[in-house]
Parts: C-alpha cells; sequence; structure tokens
C-alpha cells in the first residue's frame, strides 16, 4: 500500500508515492535518483547515507521515508550554489581529504551540520564527532585538516575560498 | 576560472581532477547505474561453515511475486559453467604442483564457508528478491568444520576438500636451507619468535557491486562491476569460466569506492550474474550488503609463524629462519597461491644484508571465506616477521634499536637479496636519519619520564620496511607461477586541435590517476592539463590493461604512458621537420613548442596536431595521418620503495589502553609526481596498518565457524578518534634506475611499514614491566592481560 508524502528536497518541492518501509536512503537514491548519497554499511555505522533532515545531519539508512513528510531534506547534491563548491566542500578538495569519494558525501554533510552546531572546533572535536563516519582511505588525516578549514571557510563566507571554484 | 598550472607540473601537489564530480554526489559507482528492464539479485547463503547440500528446493521461491528467475550450482553445472581459476601455480619443495580443488560459481554438492553461494534469486525488485530468497529450502547434512589456522593440517581435522584430505595446498620452501641452517649453528644468538600475522577484513567503503546485461543485437555482454582490473576480469571470466571469445564481454569499472586488493578478484557473484543475465535476457544487478561483504569478500593475512634470527656477537646478522602455515580460506582466491609465497618471502631481508634465509610456507584450506591479496599483501607479514624480530634482537642483545639496523643495512646497490630479489637502488641510511631526527628521538627520554610522574608507560617503536612494487617483470613473473603477464598498457590519442585523452589500463578507485597520469602527459608535452583526460576502466575504450594492485599504477602503468608519449614526440618531430623545412633529428621540442634547433623557426604544439589530422601539407608519402599511439611496458625489476617509520605509543597500565602520541613516516618512493596525492597514500595505509596493530581481528568461532565479527558492531574499523594525526615525509629519495620517471609507487607503504612500529612501540613502553611479546591488535584487554601475566610470580 503506497503512501503519499511531500517534503522539499534540496529547496525543491517533492509530493512521492512510496511503500511504507521505504528507507530515506532508498527513496533518495531510487525514486529521486540522488545517487551521491551511499550505502556503505547495513547497521547505522558507516555514515555514507549522511543527509541534513531540517538542517540537521541524520543517517538515511536509518529513517523511514514517512517519517520525512512536511520535512526539509538536503543532500550532497543540494549543498554546491551554482556550481560554486561550499566551503566545506572546497576544503575537502583544497586538503585532499577524499579519495575513492564514496564516504564523502556523508563525511562533508557531517561536517557541515557539526560546524553549524559547533562553530569553533580543535582537532580533538572533529575526531570525536566524526566518529560516526567511517573512511577506509585516507586514515582521517586528510579529512580532519579539512573540516577544520571547512569550519574557518564557513565562518569567513564562501568567499575565502571562491578561487577553488572549478569546473569538471 | 582555473588556476594556471604550476611550473614544473611534475613534483606539484595540483589539486585532484575528480574531486568535483565526488564532492557534489556525481560520481557514478555500480551500484548508481539502473539499466532499462533492470531486475535485482539476492544470493541465498550458507549459514553453515561446512555441510553436504542434500537438496535446494526452488519451487516456492520461483512462484513468488516478482521472481524473474532461480538458479542454483546444479543449473550452472549442467550448462557447463566452469569453476573459478587461480591465477599462481606454486610447487611444494617435493617438486609436486599445489592442491588446486574446483572452486564452483556456486556451490551444489558442499558448501565450505558460512556464505557460500547456494541459490540465486532474480526479481523484479530487490524486495521481491528478498522476499522469495526466504522460501528456498535447503537439505544440509552439517559436518564438522575446520577453521583454526595452526591446526588445519593436524590429523583427524575435516576436509575442505574431499579430494585433499590434509587440506594441504602447497608447502612451499625458499631460499638456502642448508647455508642457513649452518648460520644457525654457529651463532652467538638467536632471537625467536612466534607470531600471528592476525586475519583481516579489506572493508572498503563501496561495497561489492555486478550489473550485468546480455544484448541480444550480438550476443555480447556488458557488465558494470567495483573492480580494479578490469581486463583482467574479462580474460578470467571469458576464457576460463564462461568460455566466451572476450570480444563478446565488455567489462566496465565506473567510479569504484575503494579496492585495498579486495576487488581484484574474479568473484563468484560475477561469474553467476554475467550468466543469467543472458538466461533471463535482462540486466541484473547485486550489490553487497556490508553483512554479505563480511561472508564473501576475500579477506588478508591470517599467518601463524615461527621465526628466527641468528646473529654474531656483534649484532650482525647470519641467517633467519621462517616457518608459516598460511590460510587460504575455503577455495583459491584469484591469487590467493602467490601471497604468502612470491610476495612474503622474498622480502625477508628487509633492508639488510642477512647472508642466509631460508622460509618454508604451508598453505592450508579452512572453512573460511578464502583469503587473497589486501594491502600490501605478503609484504606486511614479511616486513612484520622482520622487524619485530630486530627490535626484538636489539633488546635481547642490549642494542639501541636504530644502532642494530645501521649495522646491517644495505649499502651497495644493485643488491641481489638470498630471497631472490635484486634491489636496483635505496639509502636507508637517509630515511632513518630523517625519522630520527622528526620523531624527536633525542627528545624522547625526557617524554618518557613525563609519562611515567603521569603514570604512564611510553615506547617507542621502530620499522624499517622494505617492498616489491610495480608487479613485474613477467618472464620472472612466469618464472615463479604467474598464469598471467604482468606488463601494463597505455594509449595516447592527440585530438586535432591538441587535447589529449589517454587510455591507461590502470584503474583508479582513490589513487587519483586522473590527476596524476594528467600531470605526466600535460609536463611531457607542455600542454594545459584541462587538456588532458584520463580514460581507465572500460575494456571496451582501452586497448588493453592489468589493473591496478601492488603499488603499480604510476611505476608500469605511468611508465606505458611514457612509451607511447616517446611515440607521439617522434612521430610529433617528424610531422614538425616537415613544416618547418628542417631534418627530423634537428628538431626540438620542450615546453609544447617544437624548434629547429638554434633558430626561432617554431611550431606550435597543436599546430602539429592539426597537420596529422588536416594532412593538406603532409609528409604522406612517409607517414600516416593523425596521432594517436599506444604502447605496452614490461618492467625488468621490482621497484623497491622503502622508509623508516618511527611510533611513539603511551599506555596505561591500569587499563592496557594505548595511545599514539606520534607517527612519523619517512619514505623514499623515488621521484614523486604528486607529493599531496602520494602523502595522502601514505596516510591511508597507515590507517589500515595500525587499524591491524591496534584494533582489526577477523574472529571465526572454532567449533562452528560462524564469523562473529561480521559487521561494523563487531569488527573495530579505525575511526578518526581511533587515529592520529601523522608526521609524513616523502624523502628526496632514489630515484628508481629501470623505469622513464624514476619513481616507485607508494599506495601499500604505510600498511606494510606500519604493524611492527606499533607493536615495537608498545613492548618497548612495556618492557620495564617485564612484556616481552604481544600479538596484534594491541587491544586494551590484551595489553592489560600481558601486563598482568608478566607480572605473576
Amino acid at each position: 500500500m503506497a503512501i503519499s508524502i511531500s517534503l522539499t528536497v534540496n529547496g525543491a518541492p517533492v509530493t512521492a508515492e512510496i511503500e511504507p518501509h521505504t528507507l530515506l536512503v532508498q527513496f533518495l537514491r531510487d525514486q529521486l535518483r540522488l545517487t551521491g548519497t551511499h550505502i556503505g554499511c547495513d547497521t547505522a555505522q558507516c555514515g555514507a547515507c549522511t543527509v541534513h533532515l531540517n538542517g540537521r545531519a541524520v543517517k538515511s539508512c536509518n529513517i523511514l521515508a514517512v517519517q520525512t513528510e512536511g520535512t526539509e531534506i538536503t543532500t550532497i547534491e543540494g549543498l554546491a550554489k551554482d556550481g560554486e563548491l561550499h566551503p566545506m566542500q572546497a576544503a575537502f578538495r583544497a586538503c585532499h581529504g577524499l579519495q575513492c569519494g564514496f564516504c564523502t558525501p556523508g563525511m562533508v554533510m557531517s561536517a557541515t551540520s557539526l560546524v553549524q552546531r559547533q562553530p569553533d572546533l580543535t582537532e580533538a572535536d572533529v575526531r570525536a564527532q566524526l566518529d560516526g563516519n567511517l573512511c577506509r582511505c585516507t586514515g582521517y588525516h586528510n579529512i580532519v585538516k579539512a573540516v577544520l578549514k571547512g569550519a574557518a571557510g564557513m565562518k569567513s563566507g564562501a568567499a575565502a575560498l571562491a578561487t577553488d571554484k572549478v569546473t569538471a | 576560472m582555473n588556476a594556471p598550472d604550476p611550473h614544473p607540473l611534475i613534483g606539484a601537489s595540483v589539486q585532484r581532477k575528480e574531486d568535483y564530480r565526488f564532492l557534489t554526489g556525481n560520481g557514478q559507482y555500480t551500484d548508481d547505474i539502473v539499466l532499462p528492464q533492470q531486475t535485482y539479485a539476492v544470493f541465498l547463503r550458507s549459514p553453515y561453515a561446512h555441510a553436504r547440500i542434500k537438496s535446494v528446493d526452488t519451487a516456492a521461491a520461483k512462484q513468488s511475486p516478482g521472481v524473474v528467475a532461480v538458479f542454483t550450482g546444479a543449473d550452472m553445472a549442467a550448462d557447463s559453467v566452469g569453476g573459478l581459476p587461480c591465477g599462481w601455480l606454486i610447487h611444494s619443495v617435493d617438486g609436486k604442483p599445489m592442491n588446486e580443488p574446483p572452486h564452483p560459481v556456486m556451490a551444489h554438492t558442499k558448501a565450505r564457508h558460512v556464505g557460500d553461494q547456494v541459490a540465486l534469486v532474480i526479481a523484479r525488485s530487490l524486495k521481491e528478491a528478498k522476499d522469495a530468497v526466504e522460501l528456498i529450502e535447503v537439505d544440509y547434512d552439517v559436518l564438522p568444520a575446520v577453521v583454526d589456522t595452526a591446526h588445519a593440517a593436524d590429523p583427524g581435522q575435516a576436509a575442505v576438500h574431499d579430494e585433499v584430505p590434509d587440506n594441504v595446498c602447497y608447502t612451499w620452501g625458499h631460499g638456502d636451507k642448508a647455508a642457513t641452517d649452518a648460520a644457525f649453528a654457529k651463532a652467538a644468538h638467536v632471537t625467536t619468535l612466534d607470531i600471528v600475522n592476525n586475519r583481516l577484513i579489506p572493508n572498503a567503503i563501496e561495497p561489492r557491486a555486478v550489473n550485468a546485461s546480455w544484448s541480444p543485437q550480438d550476443d555480447s555482454y556488458t557488465v558494470y562491476v567495483a573492480n580494479q582490473n578490469p581486463h583482467v576480469e574479462r580474460l578470467l571470466m571469458a576464457a576460463f569460466v564462461l568460455s566466451l571469445p572476450e570480444s563478446k564481454l565488455r567489462v566496465i569499472a565506473p567510479d569504484v569506492g575503494g579496492g585495498f586488493g579486495s576487488k581484484i578478484f574474479l568473484y563468484a557473484e560475477d561469474v553467476a550474474l554475467t550468466w543469467a543475465s543472458k538466461k533471463i535476457r535482462r540486466p541484473v544487478k547485486w550489490t553487497a550488503e556490508r553483512s554479505e561483504a563480511f561472508i564473501s569478500d576475500a579477506h588478508g593475512r591470517d599467518h601463524v609463524t615461527k621465526a628466527e634470527l641468528a646473529m654474531d656477537a656483534d649484532g650482525k646478522f647470519l641467517a633467519m629462519r621462517v616457518h608459516t602455515i598460511a590460510n587460504m580460506g575455503a577455495y583459491l582466491s584469484t591469487f590467493a597461491s602467490s601471497v604468502p609465497t612470491i610476495l612474503y618471502a622474498t622480502l625477508l631481508a628487509g633492508q639488510y644484508a642477512t647472508p642466509a634465509i631460508y622460509a618454508e610456507v604451508k598453505a592450508v584450506f579452512t572453512n573460511t571465506v578464502p583469503v587473497d591479496a589486501y594491502r600490501g599483501a605478503g609484504r606486511p607479514e614479511a616486513t612484520y616477521v622482520v622487524e619485530r624480530l630486530v627490535e626484538t634482537a636489539a633488546r635481547e642483545m642490549n642494542l639501541d634499536p636504530a644502532e642494530i639496523r645501521r649495522r646491517n643495512f644495505i649499502r651497495t646497490f644493485p643488491y641481489a637479496t638470498p630471497v631472490g630479489l635484486t634491489y636496483d637502488t635505496g639509502d636507508y641510511e637517509t630515511t632513518l636519519a630523517r625519522a630520527l631526527e622528526l620523531a624527536d628521538v633525542k627528545g624522547f627520554a625526557a617524554r618518557r619520564q613525563a609519562s611515567e610522574q603521569n603514570g604512564k608507560r611510553r615506547g617507542l617503536g621502530y620499522s624499517c620496511y622494505i617492498e616489491a612494487c610495480g608487479l613485474a617483470p613477467s618472464n620472472i613473473a612466469g618464472a615463479l607461477g604467474a598464469r598471467a603477464g604482468l606488463f601494463e598498457a597505455g594509449e595516447v590519442r592527440v585530438h586535432p586541435t591538441g587535447s589529449v585523452t589517454v587510455f591507461t589500463g590502470s584503474h583508479s578507485h582513490g589513487q587519483g590517476h586522473e590527476t596524476t597520469f594528467a600531470q605526466v602527459v600535460a609536463d611531457r608535452l607542455g600542454i594545459p592539463l584541462s587538456n588532458v583526460e584520463i580514460v581507465h576502466g572500460d575494456t571496451g575504450r582501452i586497448p588493453f590493461g592489468m589493473g591496478t594492485y601492488g603499488s603499480r599504477s604510476i611505476a608500469v602503468g605511468g611508465s606505458a604512458i611514457m612509451k607511447a608519449l616517446d611515440k607521439i614526440e617522434s612521430k610529433a618531430k617528424k610531422i614538425a621537420a616537415h613544416l618547418l623545412e628542417a631534418a627530423a633529428e634537428d628538431i626540438e621540442f620542450k615546453d609544447g613548442v617544437f624548434r629547429v634547433a638554434g633558430t626561432d623557426r617554431t611550431k606550435a604544439f597543436a599546430d602539429i596536431s592539426l597537420a596529422a589530422y588536416v594532412p593538406h601539407n603532409y609528409p604522406l608519402d612517409k607517414l600516416e595521418p593523425g596521432l594517436d599511439e599506444s604502447a605496452f611496458y614490461d618492467p625488468t625489476n621490482f621497484t623497491y620503495p622503502a622508509g623508516s617509520y618511527i611510533c611513539e605509543v603511551e599506555v596505561d597500565p591500569d587499563t592496557g589502553e594505548c595511545r599514539i602520541q606520534q607517527f612519523t613516516a619517512v619514505d623514499d618512493f623515488g621521484n614523486v609526481i604528486n607529493p599531496m596525492i602520494v602523502e595522502g597514500q601514505v596516510h591511508g595505509g597507515l590507517g589500515q596498518g595500525i587499524g591491524q596493530a591496534m584494533l582489526e581481528r577477523c574472529v571465526y568461532d572454532n567449533d562452528s565457524g560462524q564469523l562473529l565479527s561480521g559487521s561494523y558492531m563487531d569488527y573495530a574499523m579505525p575511526r578518526a578518534s581511533d587515529l592520529p594525526s601523522f608526521t609524513v615525509e616523502t624523502a628526496k629519495g632514489t630515484p628508481c634506475t629501470h623505469n622513464p620517471l624514476g619513481v616507485k609507487g607508494c599506495g601499500e607503504a604505510g600498511a606494510i611499514g606500519s604493524p611492527p612500529a606499533v607493536i615495537n612501540a608498545i613492548l618497548d613502553a612495556l618492557a620495564p614491566l617485564g612484556v616481552k611479546d604481544l600479538q596484534m591488535p594491541a587491544t586494551p584487554h590484551r595489553v592489560w592481560s600481558a601486563i598482568r601475566a608478566a607480572q605473576q610470580p
């Protein structure tokens, strides 16, 4: 039995028919085809599926799509504006905070939410707070650097990092 | 606007070209791909480690809503689908070839590990496939399981394969046994260690995935797969399993989310889906759930070793003797047999001039997931043996750990080791000296004192590793049992207006080839980086390839590109000579400009490419139009990255908790193209190596053969809070002498060098408490127990 839900995804209104068992991550990936949100585990440990729900980071594998009725969801696809990377995305690039890119969307979404909650972070804070996101490529060294740089960038506004604007 | 390219490009930390798509969610991994008429597959896997399959009843599953097909091992056997091949033949000391029992794509007489594939359900949706798989009835006759590496070959154990009653795949020997035994007989001191190299689960964050389709238009297959070497996958699947012409099989490895070795291999799921796609005449996709990955991805390491080092009274090494039992798991995975042999015992010389070495390796079958290459593959195991022995010997002989290494370093190159390798170049003294400086070893005593005043223990551990990378000279590999060549292929296609597409057989799954290789090409041709595109991971577009593993991409793949660039330059000079009305020998090429030597007569690179494709004023009688060259490069030797790692730990003796205070890595990778990327590779390797040393351990229940560490709730993956920031430096280094870029490879060094440094450091911290040995991982419980055991009267 399908259920109708209405919500906002990356700033645009969405109304969709979903099966009640559908997880948010399945809804995003399979129905909306927003495949930037990844699935890396089945126990809500890896954080690759992290998105923002009403501005707060959530693991989208751990929430039913029906629970998002009326909410605002931001995925990794909604972070850059007009092709210009968000300061956190730019910092990940500048610091080589990504290698295979698979954990990256979740890392970036966790990090942006973290900085919004706690703008003045130490390295130890970042390491403790990123506990819910696994990366197997980087040893976290450059991710931690990127989050600290991204935090500074978010503070001073996107302008500081505008030179990192690139096109694929 | 793109910033101007740095000059020179080689050696510049250029930001990565691939990052934009990954950072904006535009990467395309296998599971992201949905094809028209897509179907979804779920495997029924054995819940038992060892069981006879008496019957499989799929009738109810076939009737389940949405089900397209259900297949079993019997269906595949009836269709003459072959078993999965092993790519490396090892011979035992008695001259017999290794035991190679069949590796069926789906088990149909016996299941041999928890997770062995028993049936395949394909449905319109994943949910329907999952519902249907529950309806399959399998009648199992459960058998005793053999799990423990050390005892797998003991008399009375169950036989994993009926045709191998003692579970021994091979007993392989390497080195001069008589000379080694003779040296031990006259040694002043012998250091002996019993070592368990803990079994690990690779855990690339992208689970394996396959999406296979068959085309009725030309009876061909296209397979998207999370894989590190699509041409190897194609070769093995087409030639050895499905008996297809390779021309009918296209393998595409799109964006791949990490591999670390685990995505080298030809897996059963890849074959089963490809075969099934023609049966159902629709595309079929399977993506591993994480818990499924734990019981189906090849695992790593799993050695049990007795190691001995013989020395004279001055701590000069006389000989090394190593006996290892290596777990192969239930079946021989693609390169499993080479890992504890060719990639292991050949590295036992390390950085030292040990004159005699003998190693004997017994490989055993067990009712566990197959074990194969995982980041470092054999070389971390060898390095762990060597560096634990060396540091233990230093402690036993009251020698400074740096000093004992200096006394034994190889100092003249080329150097032929007693285990079959010839190191072309190196400078071990310099990397060690730099590591001592960066780690502030001089200040350690004061830091140790400060820790002790806080009730803690502090230790310093060293590891001076060497590895053999750049796999491999094909003729040498062939003589050692490889059933494949190990060259690399590349093609450089210059387009009419001067931009370039490079097709490489190497594959990037995080290594950043799209940037590093582009730097090589842009530097050589004197064109902007933005004019170079790197294409990898598609047998339909790339001439050939052996893929990415063994830190080979820049050393072998990069060299193939360099060879193709040689051909491009040579032809371009001839075109320039024609246009400039000069002799080809008089044409110089620098920074993208062709010049008649000693004159101001020049042509830009784009003038030449345009002339090649619009050959109106062109020497058509002597030269073909076009500017597109390919090359195969077969290395003449391995490359030998080496380095010195120093780990400083603080241990809380009350809880056993160990924290790394500083980790210093100085590596000699020869020439470095992109230091930012290279250091990133080291960081990642360190994360995995420290993970092995302190956190990770794959555990099977000894009686039932159940995997106890089968999820991220149970298997300790390193998290950000578990690791320190690293001090990493790539030494100026000794360029490789036998490849055109002078590069050695950097992908595995961190994972190879770091585990012994960590354990040596913890043992240094605990030495005053009487702790002499510790097995990985050094969890708080193990460390605490070791301290308590040492203090028992």
